[in-house]
C-alpha cells in the first residue's frame, strides 16, 4: 500500500469546500428558479401586491376625513398587515423549499452520486443554506421595495429605516429555513417544513401573548414572548422590522396602540441581533453534525 | 532537506499504485441487525470485481460504505490509496447507485456539468457530449432530466459516472432498468474500461453478465465474505456431461471415482477435480471413456464443460447456509 499524492494541504480543501458550496447554492437557485414552488409563490406575491394597491388607493381616497396623524397611523399599519402578509409568504416559501431540497434528494436518491463525489456533506449544507438564503433574501428585497413604492405612490407614506426594516424580514426568512434546513437533515421533507412553519406561526402567537401580557401587566404572560422570541427569533426579527416599517410619531401621539401587535414599541437591541447571529450558525452547526452523521 | 524530498518522492513515483479499492473489516450493524460483517476485499487497477450474492447479503451498503455514504461501525477503506474518510479520495471514483435519481429540472448535459465541477475537474463540453453519445443520449442532451423514461435515466447515470474521467467505477445494479440492447451496451462499456486500466466494481444479478466481464468475484452472503477468487478459481471445477447406456454397478463406481457423480436417468455430470485438465487430448478424459467402454458401457455422448458461475453460487450459499443450520 502506498500514499502517491501528496501531503494534505488545508488551502487546497479550503478551496474545495468553497468551491462545493458555491456550485451547490448555484444549483439551490437554479432548483428554486425552475420548480413550481417559484412559480407558486409569484402568483401569490402578484395577488398580495395587486390586493394591497388597491386598498392603499382606496386608503388614500378616504384621506379627507382623516386627520394627518391618522392618516400616518393608518398607512403605517395597513403597510404593517401587508408585510406581514410578505414575511409570511416568504417564510412558508423557503420552509417549504429548504425541507424538501436535503431531504428530498436524500429520500429520492439524488444526493447519493452527489455525495459520492469528493465533496464534504457539510459544504453542501452550507451550499443549500447560501443559496436559500440568497433566494430568501432576494425575494424579500424585490417584493419588500415593490410594496414600499406602491405605498409611496398611492399615499406618499415613506418608512424611516426601508433598509433595516428588509434586512430584518430577510433575516427573519434565513432563519426559519436555517430551521428547516436542520429539521431536513433528521424528518421527512414534508414534515420538516410543517414544523419549522408551525414554530414559526406559534412564536409568532407567543409574541401577541406578551404585548397582551405587557398590556395587562401580567409577568407570566409578558415571559411567554420574550421566551419564545430567544428560542425562535423569527418574531423578534418581525418585530425589528414592522419598527422600521412603522411611523415613529405613531407611538408617541397614540399612546393607547402601545399593544397593538402590529406595532413595534421597542427597537431591536444589538445583543438580540447578535444572538440571533449565533442561533443561525448554532442551528446550522446542529444540521451539518446530524447530517455528516447520517447513513444515507 | 529539498534533494531529500524529491528522492522520497521518486522513490514513491516508482512504487506499485495502490489497489482501486482496499477494505479491511468493514463491519456495519443497524440497531440489532449485522449487515455487514468482517468484509475484507480488494480491486485492482484496471481490473473488473464482481460483488455477487442474494438479496439482503449487504452488497450494496458495502458499496455505500467505500463511497463515504453509509458510516461502518469497524474497518479501513483505502480508494485509490487514499483513506475513504477523506473526501479527496473520491476525486477519481465514478458511481451508478442502484436508486438512479438525477435533478429532474436540470438537463441531461447540465447533471454532467454539475457533476464534472463538484469533482473538481475540468472536462471539455465536447467530451462531455461524448460520454452523453457512448450511453446514447447524445440526441437527448438539452432534455430535462424529469421527461426521461427509467432506462435514459440509468443511461445517464452511467455517463455521470464516467464524465469526471475515472480511475475506478462502482456499479450498483448497472443493467437493472435496461433492455437486452442496453446490457449489450454495458458490457461493452465494462470491456472498454478494462482495456483502458480502470477498475469496476460491479455489483449485478445477473450471474452471466458478471461471468463474461469480470475478472475477480466477491461472493457475499448474510454480510459476509462466502468466497472469493479469480473465475478460475472458482469455477476452477470443471464439469463432464455423458449420455450412456448399460452402466453396471462397476461403470458407475468407476464414474464416482472421477468426481461428485450426479445422474438424471441417462444423463451422468461427473464433477471433475480443479486440477485435472479436460481440455480434449488430455489423458483424464479418454481414459474415463476408455475404462466404461470396456465395461460394457454404450457411449452416446460426452461433453467436457466448466461449472457456470451460477451453479457455484448456488453451492457455495447452500452449503454456508447448511453450515448455519448445523
Amino acid at each position: 500500500m502506498t500514499a502517491r499524492t501528496a501531503p494534505t494541504a488545508p488551502t487546497a480543501l479550503t478551496a474545495l469546500t468553497a468551491l462545493t458550496a458555491l456550485t451547490v447554492a448555484a444549483l439551490t437557485l437554479r432548483e428554486a428558479g425552475r420548480r413550481r414552488v417559484l412559480r407558486a409563490l409569484a402568483v401569490m406575491t402578484l395577488i398580495l401586491l395587486a390586493l394591497s394597491a388597491w386598498g392603499f388607493s382606496r386608503l388614500d381616497a378616504n384621506f379627507g376625513t382623516l386627520t394627518s396623524g391618522e392618516a400616518r397611523l393608518a398607512a403605517s399599519q395597513v403597510l404593517n398587515l401587508v408585510m406581514f402578509g410578505l414575511s409570511l409568504i416568504a417564510a412558508l416559501g423557503t420552509a417549504f423549499l429548504a425541507g424538501p431540497t436535503l431531504a428530498g434528494e436524500i429520500e429520492s436518491g439524488t444526493a447519493l452520486t452527489m455525495l459520492a463525489r469528493p465533496v464534504h456533506r457539510s459544504a453542501v449544507l452550507l451550499g443549500k443554506w447560501l443559496g436559500l438564503v440568497a433566494f430568501g433574501g432576494g425575494y424579500i428585497t424585490m417584493t419588500g421595495l415593490t410594496q414600499l413604492l406602491i405605498v409611496w405612490v398611492t399615499t406618499g407614506y415613506w418608512p424611516p429605516q426601508p433598509v433595516n426594516g428588509l434586512a430584518l424580514l430577510a433575516a427573519q426568512a434565513a432563519v426559519l429555513l436555517t430551521l428547516a434546513l436542520m429539521l431536513s437533515t433528521v424528518v421527512s421533507p414534508m414534515a420538516s417544513g410543517i414544523v419549522a412553519v408551525g414554530l414559526f406561526g406559534a412564536t409568532w402567537i407567543a409574541g401577541v401573548v406578551g404585548g397582551v401580557g405587557h398590556a395587562l401587566g401580567n409577568e407570566g404572560m409578558e415571559r411567554v414572548g420574550t421566551v419564545s422570541r430567544v428560542l425562535l427569533p423569527t418574531d423578534g426579527l418581525w418585530r425589528g422590522a414592522m419598527r422600521g416599517f412603522q411611523d415613529p410619531a405613531v407611538l408617541a401621539q397614540f399612546p393607547a396602540f402601545d399593544d397593538f401587535p402590529f406595532l413595534s414599541r421597542t427597537p431591536l437591541t444589538a445583543a438580540y441581533v447578535g444572538w440571533t447571529c449565533v442561533w443561525i450558525v448554532l442551528v446550522l452547526g446542529l444540521a451539518g453534525i446530524s447530517f455528516r452523521r447520517r447513513d444515507l | 532537506m529539498t534533494r531529500d524530498t524529491g528522492a522520497a518522492e521518486r522513490l514513491l513515483a516508482d512504487l506499485p499504485p495502490a489497489p482501486a479499492v482496499w477494505c479491511s473489516g468493514l463491519r456495519k450493524r443497524y440497531r440489532r441487525q449485522v449487515a455487514v460483517d468482517d468484509v475484507s476485499f480488494t480491486v485492482g487497477r484496471g481490473e473488473i470485481v464482481g460483488l455477487l450474492g442474494p438479496n439482503g447479503a449487504g452488497k450494496t451498503t458495502v458499496i455505500k460504505i467505500l463511497l463515504g455514504l453509509i458510516h461502518p461501525n469497524a474497518g479501513d477503506v483505502l480508494l485509490l490509496g487514499r483513506p475513504a474518510r477523506d473526501p479527496r479520495a473520491r476525486a477519481r471514483v465514478g458511481y451508478l447507485p442502484e436508486l438512479f435519481r438525477y435533478q429532474p429540472w436540470l438537463t441531461a448535459a447540465e447533471v454532467l456539468a454539475l457533476h464534472v465541477r463538484l469533482a473538481g475537474v475540468t472536462v471539455p463540453v465536447a467530451e462531455r457530449r461524448e460520454c452523453l453519445d457512448m450511453v446514447g443520449l447524445a440526441d437527448r442532451a438539452d432534455d430535462r432530466v424529469g421527461g426521461f423514461s427509467k432506462g435514459m435515466q440509468q443511461r445517464l447515470g452511467l455517463a455521470v459516472a464516467l464524465v469526471a474521467r475515472p480511475e475506478l467505477v462502482v456499479l450498483d445494479e448497472p443493467t437493472s432498468a435496461l433492455d437486452p440492447i442496453g446490457r449489450a451496451d454495458v458490457r461493452d462499456l465494462l470491456l472498454s474500461l478494462r482495456s483502458r486500466r480502470v477498475a469496476v466494481l460491479l455489483n449485478s444479478h445477473l450471474i452471466g453478465e458478471v461471468e463474461r466481464v469480470c475478472d475477480r468475484v466477491v461472493i457475499l452472503d448474510r454480510g459476509r465474505v462466502a468466497a472469493s477468487g479469480t473465475l478460475a478459481e472458482l469455477l476452477g471445477q470443471r464439469e463432464l456431461r455423458l449420455r450412456l447406456d448399460g452402466v453396471g454397478a462397476d461403470a458407475e463406481a468407476r464414474l464416482a471415482a472421477t468426481g461428485r457423480l450426479t445422474r438424471a436417468g441417462d444423463e451422468f455430470i461427473v464433477e471433475l477435480p480443479a486440477d485435472q485438465d479436460a481440455a480434449p487430448g488430455d489423458g483424464a478424459v479418454p481414459k474415463l471413456v476408455a475404462d466404461l467402454v470396456a465395461l460394457g458401457v454404450r457411449v452416446h455422448a460426452v461433453e467436457p464443460g466448466r461449472i457456470s458461475l451460477e451453479r457455484r453460487l448456488l453451492n457455495i450459499l447452500r452449503a454456508d447456509s447448511g453450515e448455519d443450520r448445523r
